[in-house]
């Protein structure tokens, strides 16, 4: 792999004596896309504000376009981006009044038409002088993804990205991913819950249990090691019985 | 810093007040209400009090119209955190190409023209119903309010510090802590009238400084550059104070993941 775009190294987070993050590695190389999957609490969520430089890791480092996070925050900042369930855009302004404050955060050129291009991207132009906070779930999900978009990142992080939305809207938000990744080359780390997503859009996994890698790789591996036929089935045996599998993993390494 | 920046988070509180100006109201009502009452109670002590001191009693419109620029720029910085909390838009701007250099100029100017829009109405108000006119200090009323602008922002950036530090249960500060220094500042009465111990802690406060300029130049005409000065200096100690704790209370709430806990209310 050339120089990868995203290098997380042995980080480790600790809020007293509860450990969120504990010795997690990956890279992600120019173009793909690495599904970061878990149950609830496995500490997807921490990883991904870990590379956002939003929680700073107790141990370990993070570089992004081969430069480090800590040092070269505000300039890595500009060339990624984010977008997550967990966060709105503020309810009292317009669609086009937030796109136009983030699109300035991030000095995006010709932002007007970028824009456009973006809400035509997610399907909803028609939204552009809507009230944000009157927009439906779906709506509001995919006017976040069009944040996330403005500024043509070169990585984006994708937190639960398709949560509570219906099927249908679900399948639009995977396609439009799954057009920037090829038509842009973005690289992107994507967590889920819905397998669907992650078989469909990421190109490697990380499957993560309490805060640690329990096993990672393509989405075949993954199936293998475990001798299941699906992702879900995969999840569902981790969330279950994560401790167990831990300890088959790592006696099978052994 | 980055204008870009700076100018996109200013245009963001911009937005909420031209598209909701029924908030117009938190910005004009209250100021509204303290000038009437202290304005009819400077007149009902005017016409109940002997000639020794009626003219004195006109500075209680003055310190009001004084004390509001203080609280709407420490109410600029506090609140322009808050809105991002409410509505659940922080970790957005936070995981955005934002410095807190940025992000604290923002809250000035908006803090700024928080100030602006109020006193200005007060200002225009005092002198039409109460023909008190807070220019007779002419030129050195610019350095006093300006001064009182400073300390607001230094206050508004120890509220957001203590928000972020204690946690949304502690949003109440961002409306209190101003209240907290008010006894001490000697904004409705002279720095000497208070008890001793007291003095102690006014004399630190860079707004004593500013409320007894403002009564000793209306009363006497000439421009207290003592007082000036020394507001001036430490609103310069209060100020560097202020951005160390809200700078290390950031560099804090990122190691204990303090922001994303906002982000989950």
């Amino acid at each position: 792999m050339s120089q990868p775009v995203l290098s997380v190294k042995k980080i480790t987070k600790t809020f007293g004596d509860f450990t969120a993050v504990d010795q997690l590695s990956f890279e992600i190389g120019k173009g793909k896309v690495l599904g970061l999957l878990g149950a609830n609490g496995a500490g997807k969520t921490t990883a991904i504000n870990m590379v956002l430089g939003i929680i700073s890791p107790t141990s370990g480092g993070v570089e992004v376009f081969g430069e480090d996070l800590t040092k070269s925050r505000i300039a890595i900042l500009r060339r990624m981006n984010f977008c997550s369930t967990y966060t709105q855009l503020p309810g009292n302004l317009t669609v086009r009044q937030n796109l136009k404050v983030f699109g300035k955060l991030y000095r995006v050129k010709n932002l007007k038409q970028r824009i456009d291009e973006v809400l035509g991207l997610l399907e909803i132009s028609q939204l552009k002088d809507r009230v944000s906070g009157h927009l439906s779930a779906g709506e509001s999900t995919r006017l976040n993804l069009c944040k996330a978009l403005l500024n043509r990142p070169e990585l984006l992080l994708l937190d639960e990205p398709t949560a509570s939305l219906d099927p249908d809207i679900a399948d639009k938000v995977r396609k439009v991913v799954k057009r920037v990744r090829d038509e842009e080359g973005t690289t992107m780390l994507y967590t889920s819950h819905n397998m669907r997503d992650v078989e469909e859009v990421c190109d490697e996994i990380v499957f993560m249990h309490k805060g640690k890698i329990l096993v990672s790789g393509t989405n075949e591996e993954v199936k293998q090691h475990f001798e299941e036929e699906s992702l879900e089935d995969v999840f569902i045996r981790v969330a279950r019985s994560g401790d167990i599998e831990a300890k088959r993993l790592k006696e099978a390494k052994k | 810093m980055s204008w870009s920046s700076i100018s996109a988070l200013v245009l963001r509180y911009l937005y909420l007040y031209t598209r909701n100006p029924i908030r117009m109201i938190e910005l004009l009502f209250w100021p509204l209400v303290h000038l009437l009452v202290w304005g009819f109670l400077t007149e009902f002590l005017q016409k109940h009090t002997t000639d020794s001191f009626p003219h004195e009693i006109t500075y209680l419109i003055g310190a009001v119209i004084l004390w509001d620029v203080l609280f709407r720029a420490q109410q600029g910085v506090a609140i322009f955190f808050l809105e991002d909390v409410w509505s659940r838009n922080l970790l957005n701007v936070f995981a955005a190409p934002v410095t807190n250099a940025d992000y604290l100029f923002a809250t000035y100017i908006v803090g700024f023209m928080r100030a602006t829009v109020t006193s200005t109405l007060l200002v225009v108000l005092s002198l039409v119903l109460y023909s008190f006119n807070i220019f007779t200090l002419s030129w050195a009323l610019i350095p006093f309010l300006f001064n009182l602008l400073v300390f607001g922002w230094a206050l508004g950036m120890i509220s957001t510090a203590l928000i972020v530090r204690w946690g949304p249960a502690a949003e109440t500060l961002a409306w209190a802590v101003p209240f907290f220094i008010q006894p001490f500042a000697a904004v409705f009465y002279p720095l000497n009238d208070l008890p001793a111990g007291v003095q102690v802690i006014s004399k630190s406060l860079p707004c004593t400084y500013v409320f007894e300029g403002m009564r000793s130049g209306l009363r006497d005409g000439v421009v207290p550059m003592n007082d000036l000065l020394m507001a001036t200096g430490l609103n310069v100690v209060y100020l560097a104070l202020a951005g160390l704790l809200f700078v290390r209370v950031m560099a804090k709430a990122r190691e204990k993941g303090l922001l994303t806990k906002f982000a989950s209310q």
